[in-house]
């Protein structure tokens, strides 16, 4: 019996999708491939994409190896992400955790102007995450969606509760969305199947909801596999956007990240490369240092 | 690529049902034969080679391997599929420390202590390094060969033993073939002298090639001679060539039913990356692509853990998602007054919560509502967490008794099923807690206080 190398073609391709404008735009998903297989028939034009996440207000919590490259900058949201830019981010991904009625109650209005001011000042293209309240970011997303119309922000999480009014606000004013649903592939694609009735799916990122080592990661990994072998593999259009792991939070919260540096290095950074590895596009971490090993471990 | 009853059927006698083999007709034993619920030898009629040629048809697509005896050996192999999700990972990897006899003696020693002593638990379960990697680089091989009686002396882990001598080798063999060390490497350049030596006392081989190419004749020949328990090792420089040899492998024993690829493999981190952090990203990445034996060049708590943790992870069966028993379980000592939480059964829900609960030092009652092993969020959405589903547990669990107030504290998340349980729940006021489990330190205290009002 002869050898022969089984690669594999498929017939599917995740969508290309922009995000950024001008020189700041960036390029993910394109591929007709899995990750990582550069070996099988096809091509993947944009590599995954990494970027740190910047919360707009000082964080609660001060795990003193995760706010330490930062210095004092963690008080000033614009600050802290020209910082991750020194990092050699793809891009920078604002969480507007204050607007939680939870936390400050922050309202649209003052949101929508620190992205706009964000925006002003770093070069990298911006990710924009409400709080997760589903009330308050419809009311959050649009008014940033509006305050910065053009931009072609990613920006998420538009929930099933909330698609309507959110996903308008991306569409009416030049953005992408990030739809969000709790690691459940059925629920994932019944939202991108109604956020696609009125929104290009170019315009569409995925967001499965990431879980942290040794917090569910076997649940984000198999769906991630999954979403991308049924987008590629089978050629299932709801399923062949780029996938977004929003991972960083996840592992900083964990007990074993904030007892010890080493220790929260590798949770976050083997978090983040079980997901590449299962097919997320962009990926958002929290310590440079975990992007600096990543990349090294890599060979990007 | 498993033979279906109706081929093997074929290759049955067949001529007229005679029944011996305890089976109604050959076609019903063939069908048995295909599923793995009966051994060819039931059939006493069959040719030698039509035998043999069923059994290595009927053989796993991946040789299951054991290295090490006792309790302690691992076994690798037999694995079925090629994603997790497509049923499920087998045999985790066996993760190993390499000491080289050129270390220092204290070096030596503190490797040993760690790497038989090093333990953690997680959730409900312990988890440990399992193998010992010891390569000949001195040059002296009686220094090598003391080494190998330490370590053999000093530890019950199964042993790997390296050495590019092949006579070093075969005599370090002989100090522990007891323990079915596992001999690396096994090459294009040695494999004929090392063939007779390895049936001596038969233990697993390591078959080192520069490609994948390179192994195919020698585990042809490895076969022929009849030893049939090794490792693959396709000499991946790099990562990306590491996951392309990986992937290849279990492709071709598993899509192609190639055979002379239908091995576990092993991986060398250690020789891959020098740095530490980077040496125990790369192993990780071995954990996501299939590899059996992990070698690293050393490790401590706080990198052993996330690399334990996430084996465990990747290895967990999909489809039996981890679950706790449906009751309330008391959480410190609780009494009358105590607070009344209520989550889901997921066994990572409840550790989590619980654990929450645990570190605010408030004596509670947590009610576990089974939920199929989900998470609230995902339990909720898929109608395992509904508000009336819910109010049945709580009246069934007994809690009613144990309390005074009737408040119970639902998950944030699930906030909208307030309605529904409170029509499900007369006389219990329901009260919507954190979003998530890092909230209730905030939250709990100042509740629990709230209740002795
Ligand atoms: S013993 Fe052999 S020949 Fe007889 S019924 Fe069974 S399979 Fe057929």
């Amino acid at each position: 019996m002869e050898y022969k190398a089984p690669k594999e073609a498929y017939k599917g391709m995740v969508r290309e999708v922009t995000i950024g404008k001008g020189e700041k735009a960036m390029k993910v998903g394109g591929e007709n491939i899995l990750p990582f297989h550069f070996f099988d028939e096809g091509s993947l034009p944009n590599p995954p994409r990494f970027a740190l996440e910047v919360l707009d207000m000082e964080p609660a919590e001060k795990t003193p190896h995760l706010i330490e490259p930062f210095g004092d900058v963690i008080s000033d949201p614009i600050k802290w992400a020209k910082k991750c830019e020194g990092f050699g981010v793809d891009a920078i991904c604002l969480t507007l955790v204050s607007t939680d009625p939870a936390e400050k109650d922050t309202s649209a209005e003052m949101a929508a102007q620190l992205v706009k001011r964000m925006l002003a000042e770093i070069k990298k293209p911006l990710i924009v995450y409400g709080s997760g309240d589903e009330k308050k970011d419809a009311e959050v997303l649009p008014k940033v969606a509006q305050v910065c119309a053009g931009e072609n922000l990613l920006i998420g999480p538009v929930q099933k509760e909330n698609f309507e009014a959110v996903g308008k606000a991306v569409l009416d004013n030049g953005h992408v969305a990030i739809a969000q649903s709790p690691i459940d592939i059925n629920l994932l694609k019944e939202l991108n199947v109604k956020l696609c009735k009125f929104l290009p799916p170019e315009r569409v990122i995925i967001d499965p909801l990431s879980s942290a080592l040794g917090y569910g990661i076997e649940y984000s990994f198999s769906l991630i596999e999954r979403v991308k072998q049924i987008g590629v593999i089978t050629k299932d259009s709801m399923t062949m956007m780029p996938i977004i792991a929003n991972l960083g939070a996840e592992c900083w919260k964990t007990k074993q990240a904030k007892e010890n540096k080493t220790q929260g290095l590798l949770w976050e950074g083997m978090t983040a490369l079980s997901l590449y590895l299962a097919g997320a596009n962009i990926l958002v971490l929290r310590h440079p240092e975990t992007l600096k090993s990543i990349k090294e471990t890599i060979g990007r | 690529m498993p033979i279906s009853g109706s081929e093997i059927v074929k290759m049955l006698p067949g001529k007229k049902p005679c029944k011996d083999c305890g089976f109604p007709t050959c076609f019903a034993f063939a069908m048995k034969l295909a599923t793995g619920g009966a051994t060819v030898d039931k059939c006493i009629y069959l040719t030698p080679e039509v035998k043999a040629k069923l059994e290595d048809l009927l053989a796993p697509a991946i040789k299951l391997v054991t290295i090490g005896a006792g309790d302690n050996k691992v076994q690798v192999g037999n694995e079925e599929v090629i994603y997790r999700h497509e049923k499920t990972y087998v045999h985790p990897p066996g993760i190993a420390i390499l000491i080289s006899d050129k270390e220092s003696e204290a070096k030596v020693n503190e490797k040993i202590k760690k790497v038989n002593e090093l333990n953690f638990s997680w959730v409900g379960l312990t988890l440990k390094a399992d193998l010992i990697a010891l390569q000949f680089e001195s040059g002296d091989k009686n220094k090598f060969l003391a080494l190998v009686k330490k370590v053999n002396d000093s530890s019950n882990l199964g042993i790997i033993l390296i050495s590019e001598d092949l006579n070093v080798l075969f005599a370090a063999r002989d100090l522990c073939a007891d323990k079915k060390p596992l001999l690396y490497p096994i090459t294009k350049e040695n494999i004929d002298q090392a063939i007779p030596k390895i049936k001596e006392k038969p233990t697993p081989v390591g078959v080192r090639g520069a490609s994948i190419e390179e192994l195919i004749p020698l585990t042809a020949k490895l076969k022929e001679a009849g030893v049939d328990e090794a490792v693959l090792d396709p000499g991946s420089k790099n990562l990306m060539e590491a996951v392309r040899d990986q992937t290849f492998i279990r492709r071709a024993a598993l899509k192609q039913g190639f055979r002379p690829l239908g091995y576990p493999t092993i991986a060398f981190p250690c020789f891959i990356a020098k740095d530490g952090l980077k040496e125990v990203l790369a192993a990780s990445v071995f954990i996501n692509k299939f590899t059996a034996v992990i070698v690293l060049s050393d490790f401590d708590q706080y990198s052993l853990l996330p690399l334990l943790v996430q084996r465990l992870n990747i290895y967990t069966d999909p489809r039996f998602p981890m679950a706790v028993e449906e009751k309330y379980y008391e959480i410190g000592t609780p009494d009358e007054n105590a607070p009344v939480l209520i989550t889901s059964n997921w066994a990572l829900t409840y550790f989590i919560v619980s654990s929450a609960i645990e570190a605010t030092k408030v004596s509670s009652f947590l009610c576990v509502k089974d939920a199929e092993g989900l998470g609230v969020l995902t339990g909720w959405a898929a109608g395992k967490f509904s508000g009336d589903s819910v109010g049945a547990m709580v009246k069934k669990s007994g809690i009613e008794n144990k309390v005074k107030n009737k408040k119970i504290v639902i998950p944030g998340r699930v906030a909208r099923i307030k309605g529904e349980l409170e029509d499900a729940l007369p006389g219990w006021e329901i009260i919507i807690g954190p979003r998530e489990a890092a909230g209730i330190g905030a939250f709990l205290p100042e509740y629990a206080k709230s209740l002795r009002k």
